[in-house]
């Protein structure tokens, strides 16, 4: 069968595009180029292609498949770099890696590789795909350390059939590596990709202060009842829950419990009660026939994150999934939320902000 | 069956340039050298300049050779730009562009020809300049009008600096008559090996080294000679007749004809070999890769050293944004077989038919 395989250099695509290869499909290896690398690493002169891309050539080079770079910069610019600042200047904590599987990968290559005539698309995503009695499911995969199914909970059930996981049954990394080896690829050492691939320097805020610079403006530390505690160095700085960086007087034991875009405040709360009994979800994508009356499931609310026991409802009419956890959680507008059954993906969406920023407390008393 | 259709890329190798070549590698001198084997190497050096030198109707001794169209390029520009406003056409080459740094564009029209209008107003005023045009264009072929350029700069007391690299060897280029002071050529696009190309000065002009080097090409061009790819680019210029080139037209035409698409600069004199035609609706990358999958080597945009399928800036500048992102260059061969039209319709057909398929 012929498949194209979304290599990105790396260790774990190399190894999808060496075993199907080697069990003799006709592999067709695709690299995107998705942002200026010369550029992201603030190196002038720099080439526009990192060493991944060149890495990944090398190692299409030496299974003998045919290999493309896919010029991606301005689609992911807009779909993933963009939304990404976009979703930090909501009072947001985004997720661009769902946005980049949602959009680029499964959409974009999935097009791609139709038109190409091929039969499937594989990538070296650590999910497996299993054929069930309703169609493809999506479970996690054999090797929790590595799942990644939470970040592939936005794929359609229809790209869903036509993708391939070739790495979900693998024991672990140490597997993968071995099989690299064993290929005779370069890459088998290669260290493994940290962060968000488009803000190398790990400094988010920067990005965001170039994009959207109101969201990356210094603001005020309220409390619930909206009195001023202090004064904050830019929203993109934080995620609800977060302790450190407040600079509160005495650290009171205070974490952030909500981002007020819209006045650009940052709420804190005593830690016993930023947790929440109640996530509204949205943009919810199902890969089961949704149930009519309330189900029960585990939900993962981040990606590092246990699965833990929730009673789930899903309005129809207004496209909102509900989620009450049994015991209250942290949950940040902007990540997913990923309900399981067992090691089985039902659905998935984006968190919604959850409580009424500030109670407007009117103007402090002197 | 692959069909190798991306000559504006790279020729394939011709025969007589790869015999020369072959044999030019077996001498051990140095073209420098005062001995016997010096001599021999030198012989060879100086038969491969009057071959190059007779293509295109120049003195044997104004013939500099370089590493490639790129270095002889930018040897002309950075000697003759020197004092010089420099102006560029708007559809050349990166290897003009990046040379002229921040150069002032002179826009081309519809049909890719440059605007003499506009060359003739940026000329008026401005104090002393430079023009680097490019004879024919890399993607559509598209043949500017030289001589009328030629005779605006000298109205106007301007330089011309011509890029014939996609040109040579695919019309007659007599270089004496275009009226310009240098034009670089390229070996690999004659059907030479990588390696080598020349700069042909007007008589009597004399250019500053980029590299000076023991002095060698006359003070020049420092770096011993490439014997071997400068002996190819010899015996490719004699062989690369552009009286053969013409029959490349006729395979041209019947491609175009069966395509029945948009093709770029279709009003304009192009080459013989050059099509750049458009898929509407599909992207230029989704059509080189499923041409390439299917044996058809065609090319499009601007290469880049990662190997993605980059906009081209050309059809841009020739105000067919909306084919930017969906023309293909084809470029057939000095070599092409007489079936080509016949096998490149059928894998189009089949990959216009699965594009459709899909919606």
């Amino acid at each position: 069968m012929r498949i194209m395989v979304a290599m990105s250099g790396g260790v774990d695509s190399s190894v999808v595009a060496g075993l199907l290869a080697e069990q003799g499909h006709d592999v067709i290896g695709a690299t995107l180029q998705l942002y200026d690398h010369g550029a992201a690493v603030q190196k002038k002169g720099a080439c526009c292609a990192g060493q991944d891309i060149h890495d990944a050539r090398d190692v299409a080079d030496r299974l003998g498949i045919p290999h493309y770079v896919l010029d991606r910069e301005s689609r992911f610019r807009d779909a993933v770099i963009g939304d990404f600042a976009d979703s930090y200047a909501r009072g947001e904590t985004p997720i661009p890696c769902v946005r980049c599987n949602q959009t680029v990968k499964f959409q974009d290559l999935v097009a791609l590789a139709r038109d190409l005539g091929c039969d499937a698309l594989a990538t070296g995503h650590y999910a497996r795909r299993v054929e069930g009695p309703g169609g493809p499911e999506l479970h996690r995969a054999a090797d929790p350390a590595r799942d990644q199914s939470y970040f592939l909970f936005a794929t359609t059930r229809e790209q869903l059939g036509f993708a391939r996981f070739p790495l979900g049954d693998m024991p672990d990394k140490a597997a993968v590596r071995r099989e690299a080896a064993r290929l005779g690829l370069a890459v088998a050492e290669k260290a493994d990709s940290q962060d968000i691939c488009f803000v190398p320097t790990g400094r988010y805020h920067d990005l965001v202060a170039k994009l959207r610079p109101e969201a990356a403006q210094a603001g005020e530390i309220v409390d619930t009842a909206g009195r001023v505690l202090g004064q904050h160095q830019g929203m993109a700085r934080y995620t609800v829950g977060q302790a450190r960086g407040l600079g509160l007087p005495g650290d009171a034991g205070l974490r952030v419990a909500a981002l007020d875009a819209g006045r650009r405040r940052i709420v804190v709360a005593p830690a016993a009660s930023i947790p929440v009994a109640e996530v509204p979800v949205a943009e919810v994508n199902w890969l089961m026939d949704p149930p009519a009356a309330p189900f029960r499931a585990e939900a993962k609310f981040r990606a590092r994150e246990v699965p833990q026991p929730v009673t789930a409802e899903w309005d129809a009419a207004s496209g909102r999934l509900l989620v009450r956890p049994d015991t209250p959680v942290i949950s940040a507008p902007g990540q997913g939320c990923v309900l399981y059954d067992g090691d089985r993906v039902l659905c998935g969406g984006f968190i919604r902000a959850t409580r009424a920023p500030v109670v407007d407390a009117e103007a402090p008393a002197a | 069956m692959n069909l190798y259709l991306d000559a504006n890329a790279t020729e394939p190798l011709r025969p007589e340039a790869r015999a020369a070549a072959i044999a030019a590698m077996d001498l051990p001198g140095n073209p420098s050298s005062v001995h016997a084997d010096g001599r021999a190497a030198r012989r060879v050096l100086e038969e491969a300049r009057a071959r190059v030198a007779a293509r295109f109707g120049a003195q044997a001794r104004d013939v500099v050779f370089t590493s490639g169209g790129t270095e002889a390029n930018a040897m002309a520009i950075a000697a003759l730009g020197r004092g010089r406003r420099v102006l560029v056409g708007a559809t050349e080459h990166p290897a003009v562009m990046r040379a002229a740094g921040d150069a002032t564009a002179i826009p081309v029209l519809g049909d890719g020809r440059l605007d003499l209008g506009a060359l003739d107003s940026a000329l008026a005023s401005g104090g002393p300049a430079l023009l680097c045009l490019m004879v024919a264009n890399n993607e559509t072929g598209v043949i500017h009008p030289v001589a009328e350029a030629a005779a605006i700069c000298w109205r106007h007391g301007a330089l011309l600096h011509l890029d014939g690299v996609q040109a040579a060897g695919r019309m007659v280029l007599d270089f004496p008559a275009l009226g310009a002071e240098t034009m670089a050529i390229s070996g690999h696009k004659l059907g030479a090996p990588k390696g080598a190309g020349a700069l042909l000065l007007r008589p009597g002009l004399d250019l500053a080294p980029l590299l000076a080097g023991g002095g060698q090409e006359r003070g020049r061009r420092g770096g011993t000679e490439a014997l071997p790819a400068i002996a190819g680019l010899g015996a490719a210029a004699a062989a690369a007749d552009p009286a053969a080139a013409a029959r490349l037209a006729f395979l041209r035409d019947a491609i175009e004809a069966g395509l029945g698409l948009p093709v770029a600069g279709a009003g304009a004199p192009r080459l013989p070999n050059t099509s750049c035609v458009a898929l509407p609706g599909a992207s230029a990358e989704t059509q080189v890769i499923a041409l390439d999958l299917a044996g058809m080597r065609v090319s499009a945009g601007a290469a880049c050293s990662s190997g993605k399928v980059a906009r081209s800036p050309v059809l841009e500048a020739m105000g067919l944004e909306e084919l930017a992102g969906e023309a293909i260059r084809i470029s057939l061969p000095w070599n092409a077989p007489e079936d080509t039209a016949a096998r490149f319709l059928a894998a189009h057909a089949e990959m216009r038919a699965r594009l459709a398929r899909q919606g």
